[in-house]
């Protein structure tokens, strides 16, 4: 019989070394269910992973790593503070959505005005508008103490009719021949995120999240309120003992993701996608909960893991196209890199042991 | 001779690192109260544990009036006639007493013969109870008679009683003695297991002594001091921590009208407290668990606010300070609960330095952590108070009860606090690291500190105390000089026997 035996402190070997595991692990599996599919499984995962990176067509898939990647890591950065304090926001996809709506009008209220100011005004409402749909679930939890994942889950869907809504009615392009979406922002030079250097793909999206993982980085392993937070999380009497207010700390963490998902939804808007349209948004509020989960909720873990994310989104979409592969196998494959990320996550505070089972 | 009730036989239990049990041996007679006796984590609990089918020992046996007896769970423990009260009660509040004790049969009649049924082995044994009485209600004197007449009601062998006494006052004490001693009378054995030496050598017939596992002596209590029985226990001889004179300087801490409801339905509210407290004084709070010890704390600690001038510390209204504004002006405090509430079981004892030592000892500067200092801090802890750890990286949780409460102490104490609350702070630890916790508050007082010792165990604070209070359902009884009170005095203050019935023997 095989036996879990806790350990008396976590392994910090287990902990770094559980997410290549899982990737491993991932990469075993997968190859399995693609060979029982009838595909080459080498070929499979060699898509996966190598062909966006230093395939034949990378000079067009490297780009958009950074723009699946940058949104990811900069909405997990923000939700990672919230889990680790036990503050569970699970609405970064309206806050997103929210972010957007907020920046794009910005924006197109100066249209056609040119001045360079316009687009810093649209990052300061992108995060504004993220930072108010986070207050909601906020400010409700602190007065009321309603579950903040009830209430953010609950608001994204009235953010999605908040972008039907726009999409059809007050933002829409009046140039657009009756077609839902805004005018495109790519088409107006003061309110585009351009890529910084050309074709890159390195967008102001990707700079704020290198800037956010710096950021919450520093704050949590060097400054009182990152120390607060991890202290709430592991201990929550413990926390109240040192002095914490749970209160500030609600603010302050749903506020922070909140703001952050605002910011990634502004750039993606103004950038990538260039308009607002009724099917902008595409699901990473939710998957950044994976991302975040993924990189142990450690910054630089969350950069990691937003980078891999990406790359099993975009090297998925090559094996889909190239091999044929079903979509839905992608998506189990996704989902077995989480399955064994958390499995083997119990390798951190337990170890395995042979023996006979005990009573009691 | 004849045949033993129950005979154990070098039994032997091992976990990880440590061997609970180590060949142990002995017998109980019929009829006879047997002690079992040894400091926290001598193997008490994990033997008992065997004899109640809830641990399965390694190797030796057991034989039950001769013959083989090995339970592969405490439901076949019971129907061979074994009934065990845990320290820790498992009583709904909720609910009445006759339907807690029909959550624990397996085959419960119906409710109206239970109640008369418990009416009827109260009344044998004296222990008068209304089993239409709801548990939220009761004592614990009284909720100790639950669990005895749920045990009683199987009509046992052989009654294990874990530290029975640990939440009675003197008098309660008193009338569960009476009890036992009906029961030895009946023929029933009873294994009694505690850490009190008097009340052992008072009732009990035959000692076992356990030492890091291991059967270490066995004594007539009534023929052996209890200073031999604690030697035995502890394998040195005792240093009792001494005292030297000191002198009291002008009131630190002021308590006045003191009054806070409970933050939850079973809690207790406190009630009209008032105390002051001088420079050097040590100020003893006993009482039954239970009765506002926890909520006191946290009144002061900062973690409950209550009226602005309900708490003073010199002369100064911080009744609505929190924690953080409190030990910058030199309250401090540690609680009962080590882990996960004086520190952060999975974080290392440098984080958990920073927890409450960020203001005093300036590990914070503009809101950034100095960790250097924090590691220096906790260093320093770790070498005054001889904690024994590999180092402050460690996890607190990696800690062994004691060690933890001598860092827990020790990060209060070196951060020189002008007035410092501890609840509980010898609970669970052996006794050498109770005697050095001990002197360290006596040289802290020494040195001018105001001291509130809030503990259930009448013996620290009779050792360490200038003067006596006890907490009774959230009221502080008046102070009174420690040197001089009698336990009976003791007793009266900690609420007397709770208006509970003496057992009619």
């Amino acid at each position: 019989m095989i036996r879990l035996e806790k350990r008396p402190q976590p392994s910090r070997a287990w902990s770094m070394a559980t997410p290549l595991v899982a990737v491993l692990a991932t990469m075993i599996a997968g190859g399995l269910l693609f060979a029982i599919l009838g595909k080459d499984p080498v070929e499979a995962i060699r898509t996966i992973f190598w062909e966006p990176l230093f395939g034949e067509f990378a000079f067009y898939y490297r780009p958009q790593l950074l723009i699946k990647g940058g949104p990811l890591v900069l909405i997990a950065i923000g939700l990672s503070l919230g889990f680790r304090a036990g503050i569970w926001n699970i609405g970064a996809e309206g806050q997103y959505i929210m972010g957007a709506l907020f920046g794009a009008g910005m924006g197109l209220a100066f249209y056609p005005h040119e001045a360079w100011y316009i687009f810093p005004l649209m990052v300061l409402a992108g995060a504004f508008g993220g930072w108010l749909w986070a207050m909601i679930p906020a400010l409700l939890k602190v007065r009321f103490g309603t579950n903040e994942i009830l209430v953010s889950l609950m608001l994204v869907y009235v953010a999605e009719q908040f972008l039907a809504s726009m999409s059809l009615g007050l933002l829409k392009n009046p140039e657009g021949f009756g077609f839902p979406g805004s005018r495109n922002l790519q088409q107006y030079e003061s309110a585009h995120n351009a890529d910084l250097i050309a074709g890159s793909g390195m967008h102001w999206g990707v700079v704020a999240a290198l800037i956010a993982v710096i950021f919450a980085y520093v704050l949590l392993n060097r400054h009182m309120l990152g120390y607060q937070i991890r202290l709430t999380g592991e201990a929550p009497r413990a926390a109240r003992f040192a002095g914490v207010k749970p209160a500030r700390l609600i603010l302050f963490c749903l506020g922070a993701s909140g703001m952050l998902a605002g910011l990634a939804g502004m750039f993606e808007v103004s950038g990538p996608s260039g308009q607002v349209s009724i099917d902008f948004n595409v699901g990473y509020g939710f998957t950044a909960i994976i991302v975040a989960f993924l990189g142990r909720l450690h910054p630089v873990g969350i950069m990691l893991a937003g980078g891999l994310m990406a790359l099993t989104y975009i090297g998925g979409d090559i094996a889909q196209s190239n091999m044929g592969l079903p979509s839905a196998a992608i998506q189990v494959f996704q989902g077995m890199l989480l399955f064994f990320l958390l499995a083997f996550d119990l390798l951190t505070n337990f170890r395995l042991r042979l023996g006979k089972p005990e009573v009691a | 001779m004849t045949v033993p009730l129950l005979s154990l036989q070098g039994l032997t239990k091992a976990y990880p690192g440590v061997v609970a049990n180590d060949q142990v041996s002995f017998d109980i007679g019929e009829g006879e109260v047997h002690a079992l006796l040894g400091e926290n984590g001598a193997g008490k609990s994990t033997l008992v544990k065997m004899i109640y089918g809830l641990v399965k020992p390694d190797s030796g046996q057991m034989l039950l009036r001769g013959a083989p007896f090995a339970p592969a769970e405490p439901r076949a423990a019971r129907a061979d006639g074994i009934a065990m009260v845990f320290q820790h009660f498992s009583l709904f509040d909720a609910l009445n007493v006759a339907e807690n004790i029909a959550l624990g049969m397996e085959n419960p009649p119906a409710m109206r013969d239970l109640a008369s049924r418990i009416r009827e082995v109260s009344e044998t044994y004296g222990l008068p109870l209304d089993p239409y009485r709801t548990v939220g209600d009761l004592s614990a004197g009284e909720r100790q008679r639950v669990e005895i007449i749920r045990c009683l009601l199987q009509d046992p062998k052989l009654l294990i009683m874990d530290e029975p006494t640990s939440v009675l006052t003197p008098q309660e004490v008193e009338i569960l003695f009476e009890t036992l001693q009906k029961l030895r009378s009946e023929g029933t054995s009873i294994l009694y297991i505690s850490h009190k030496l008097e009340e052992i050598r008072k009732l009990c017939d035959h000692a076992t002594i356990l030492r890091l596992g291991k059967n270490v002596g066995e004594c007539t209590p009534a023929e052996t001091s209890a200073r031999d029985m604690a030697e035995m226990m502890v394998g040195t001889a005792l240093k009792t921590p001494t005292r030297s004179d000191r002198i009291m300087g002008n009131v630190a801490l002021d308590i006045s009208g003191l009054s806070v409801p409970s933050p939850s339905a079973f809690g207790t509210s406190l009630k009209n407290i008032h105390l002051s407290l001088r420079k050097g004084e040590i100020l003893g709070i006993g009482g039954v668990a239970g009765n506002g010890q926890d909520e006191l704390l946290a009144v002061l600690s900062g973690e409950t606010l209550s009226a602005p001038d309900a708490v003073k510390l010199h002369g100064q209204p911080i009744g609505r300070l929190g924690p953080v504004a409190r030990r910058r002006l030199g309250l401090l405090s540690a609680p009962e609960e080590r882990l996960g509430h004086a520190a952060a079981p999975d974080m290392s004892l440098t984080e958990n330095a920073m927890l409450t030592a960020a203001v005093r000892e300036n590990l914070v500067n503009r809101g950034f952590l100095n960790w250097p200092a924090a590691k220096a801090f906790a260093k320093r802890v770790i070498s005054t108070f001889d904690v024994r750890t590999p180092g402050p990286e460690n996890a607190a949780r990696s800690l062994s009860g004691g060690n933890l409460q001598k860092f827990v102490i020790g990060r209060e104490v070196l951060q020189r606090p002008e007035v410092l609350v501890v609840n509980q702070p010898t609970w669970g630890v052996d006794a050498s690291a109770a005697a050095a916790i001990r002197q360290s508050l006596l040289d802290l007082a020494a040195g001018g500190t105001a001291l509130l010792c809030i503990s259930q165990d009448l013996d620290e604070l009779m050792e360490i105390s200038d003067s006596f209070a006890a907490l009774n359902e959230g009221r502080l009884s008046t102070p009174r000089a420690a040197s001089g009170l009698t336990v009976d005095e003791i007793g009266l203050m900690m609420g007397g026997a709770h208006g509970m019935e003496v057992a009619h023997v």
